[in-house]
């Protein structure tokens, strides 16, 4: 270790005490960077931030090129991205990157929230550090959604005008609303124009923003651990936490690890299945968008469908829309519905477990769900996990709060030693 | 000149004219599978020829240049001005048609699609057993229906190569609505190709479709086992290195 930061330490050369004289850069960077600690304990829960991140750029890199080719109109779009496709050098690769990216996205943050939830990650004093997540979360869904209309595909169009038209089921303003989104009284070339301006700048704009917040609230509070212990209550003379180890190296060694790993999944699907069976390229998206005639069956790409399964098990349409709302935005409140006084769930009680697995099973079945055409027995499944959906939330107050939990040890767990 | 449109039309017609229903059709018919093999250039290479002779007369793929055809089916460029190339000049040109919009539609009821895409919209096996389910019905319009897309406007255009067939149906009571079920086919006028032959060409077709609908398919998977090498090879010294730096973390 003091051979690690030694070499971090020396001595300053002439040209970084210039900067570090009018800007903040060695500060940062230690605050940041070499000088953050985090808990030695991190398992394989704790790379999907920085796996988000990754895709993030790889999001951004591969916009801006497919932004030089891509024709944001009506009669264009479709053509254009299939000219990406075929003749621009590389397209295909970027395209597919994109494309790509798009699902992992919700891959890893989904896997990055569910952490979250496994280590009470969200609980004092890191609500906000939550919140935040959870604005990126909605701006990231937007984010997709403008995208997704971009192809111009049948899904693409027909998908958006699905989307946009439940806001009619708000009363009184909803028809409004419906045609301010879409600029016209259907979903048209002007439509398309006004997605792209939100796709390519607007959304990213908030995203980067968002995730830059996220980090800051991040390093201010520290991050947590599987044990949710706090490590800053125990420090060494120098005031470094015991069970703390710096982010550069140590962590960023181990991510990168995680990060080739990840990319090994990404590429396979990139290289060897960029449809991934129709769940990331949807067959029906091959065909250009065509208002005359309606898909027999409109799906939203996976990782809509368990808010969209929410959606369709309502009989009522307003309801239905309401419900939906609800059911992205309830995991915002996490951190006032749990009551338990331990974080991580190696000292909860077996109600959260159950609660928990249940939950898991339910946003699964409901993602499956989602895919499926809304009738009969579908239905009735549905309501069944939506039921359970809610009552992971609405009921957590009270199950945490009489949950029998384990002695939380003072210091982190290390190679099964405290 | 409408006439002359019209014959060739006709003579060279479409292979696959998905009608506008096509969404709402299928589904109850279980397709064959087409079991193309991607990375036979012979096949590909017929699939071409069937491609350019028989359905490029209805069917543009307006995506697809005749040069990039020539250079992963190993065409040169005389290849591909001698045989393919019917409805163009330069090499680099799009795989156009010359008839009109409203004239298809005055003759068949619908635009015949283009095909650039439609093995990624409806799949490999679509497409073969489509070609493959032509058969006699007095009671439509050409004359022939098809058991994968009841009702197309498309007329049985490889006629002269799987002659006609019937099909046969069983009639079935499914929640008390008496539904009509496809059994099998049954050989009526033959053609110049047998039963194996005509599947052969039909898979070429089918083939060659696929291709079209993503020509980097081959290079995408060979680049895609270079990554994967790569990445394997910066996996080990990632983990080396972390194993290396975590020396210290007691």
């Amino acid at each position: 270790m003091a051979r690690v930061e030694a070499e971090i330490g020396k001595p300053k050369s002439g040209l970084m005490s210039w900067i570090d004289a009018r800007f903040p850069f060695t500060k940062t960077m230690k605050h940041h960077v070499t000088e953050y600690y985090a808990s030695k304990n991190l398992n394989i829960w704790y790379v999907f931030g920085v796996l988000s991140f990754v895709v993030l750029i790889i999001q951004l890199l591969t916009g801006i090129f497919l932004t030089m080719n891509y024709k944001p109109s009506a009669s264009d779009a479709f053509a254009s991205v299939e000219y990406i496709m075929r003749d621009v050098e590389w397209g295909w690769l970027v395209r597919y990157m994109h494309s790509t990216g798009a699902s992992f996205f919700f891959v890893v943050v989904y896997l990055h929230m569910f952490r979250a939830m496994l280590y009470g990650s969200y609980q004092k004093p890191r609500e906000l550090i939550w919140i935040i997540g959870m604005l990126i979360f909605l701006v990231l869904m937007a984010e997709a959604f403008a995208g997704y209309l971009l192809p111009w595909g049948q899904m693409s169009y027909w998908g958006a005008q699905v989307i946009i038209s439940l806001f009619g089921a708000i009363p009184v303003v909803g028809d409004a609303i419906v045609d301010y989104v879409r600029g016209d009284y259907s979903i048209s070339d002007i439509t398309l124009n006004r997605f792209f301006a939100l796709h390519v700048i607007a959304l990213p704009l908030a995203l980067v923003g968002l995730v830059f917040a996220h980090i800051v609230a991040l390093h201010e509070v520290g991050s947590n651990n599987p044990d949710g212990v706090e490590i800053k209550e125990k420090k060494d003379k120098n005031g470094v936490p015991l069970d703390g180890i710096a982010f550069h190296p140590y962590h960023t060694s181990k991510d990168l690890v995680a990060i080739i790993v990840f990319l090994m999944i990404f590429s396979a699907v990139v290289f060897f299945a960029p449809e991934m069976g129709g769940f990331f390229l949807e067959h029906a998206n091959f065909d250009p968008a065509n208002p005359g005639v309606t898909p027999e069956h409109i799906a939203p790409v996976w990782y809509f469908t368990p808010y969209y399964a929410i959606l369709r098990a309502v009989p009522d349409k307003f309801w239905g829309f309401v419900l939906f709302g609800v059911s992205v935005i309830l995991p915002l409140f996490l951190p006032w519905l749990d009551r338990s006084r331990v974080r991580s769930i190696r000292y909860r009680g077996w109600m959260y477990k159950t609660a928990l697995t249940l939950f898991v099973i339910s946003f699964v079945l409901l993602g499956w769900l989602g895919l499926q055409p809304a009738e009969g027995l579908y239905v009735r499944l549905t309501q069944v996990a939506a039921v359970v959906y809610f009552a992971f939330f609405l009921l957590m107050p009270y199950y945490t709060t009489i949950d029998k939990t384990k002695p939380v040890p003072e210091r982190v767990v290390y190679h099964g030693q405290n | 000149m409408a006439k002359i449109d019209l014959v060739r039309g006709l003579l060279n017609a479409c292979l696959l004219l998905c009608c506008a229903s096509s969404y709402a059709a299928g589904g109850n018919i279980e397709l064959e599978s087409a079991d193309i093999d991607p990375g036979n250039v012979n096949s590909l290479q017929r699939g071409a020829r069937n491609f350019m002779n028989y359905c490029s007369g209805c069917h543009s793929a307006q995506y697809v240049r005749y040069s990039t055809i020539g250079k992963h089916l190993e065409l040169a460029d005389e290849d591909l001005i001698e045989n393919l190339m019917f409805n163009a000049e330069k090499t680099f040109e799009t795989i156009k048609i010359n008839m009109q919009a409203d004239s298809a539609r005055r003759w068949f009821g619908v635009q015949p699609p283009d095909l650039s895409l439609l093995a990624r919209s409806r799949g490999a096996d679509y497409i073969y057993s489509f070609l493959k389910g032509f058969y006699i019905d007095p009671n439509h319009p050409n004359g022939t229906n098809n058991t994968v897309l009841a009702g197309t406007a498309m007329p049985h255009v490889l006629w002269q190569q799987q002659g006609f067939q019937n099909a046969i149906f069983v009639e079935e009571m499914v929640d008390g609505v008496t539904r009509r079920r496809f059994e099998r086919f049954e050989p009526n006028i033959p053609g110049q190709l047998d039963a194996e032959a005509y599947d052969e060409f039909v898979r070429d077709t089918t083939n060659f479709l696929v291709y079209i609908a993503e020509p980097i398919r081959s290079e995408r998977i060979r680049l895609g086992i270079w990554v994967m090498i790569y990445l394997l090879v910066f996996f080990i010294v990632a983990l080396m290195l972390k194993k290396e730096i975590w020396k210290d973390v007691k």
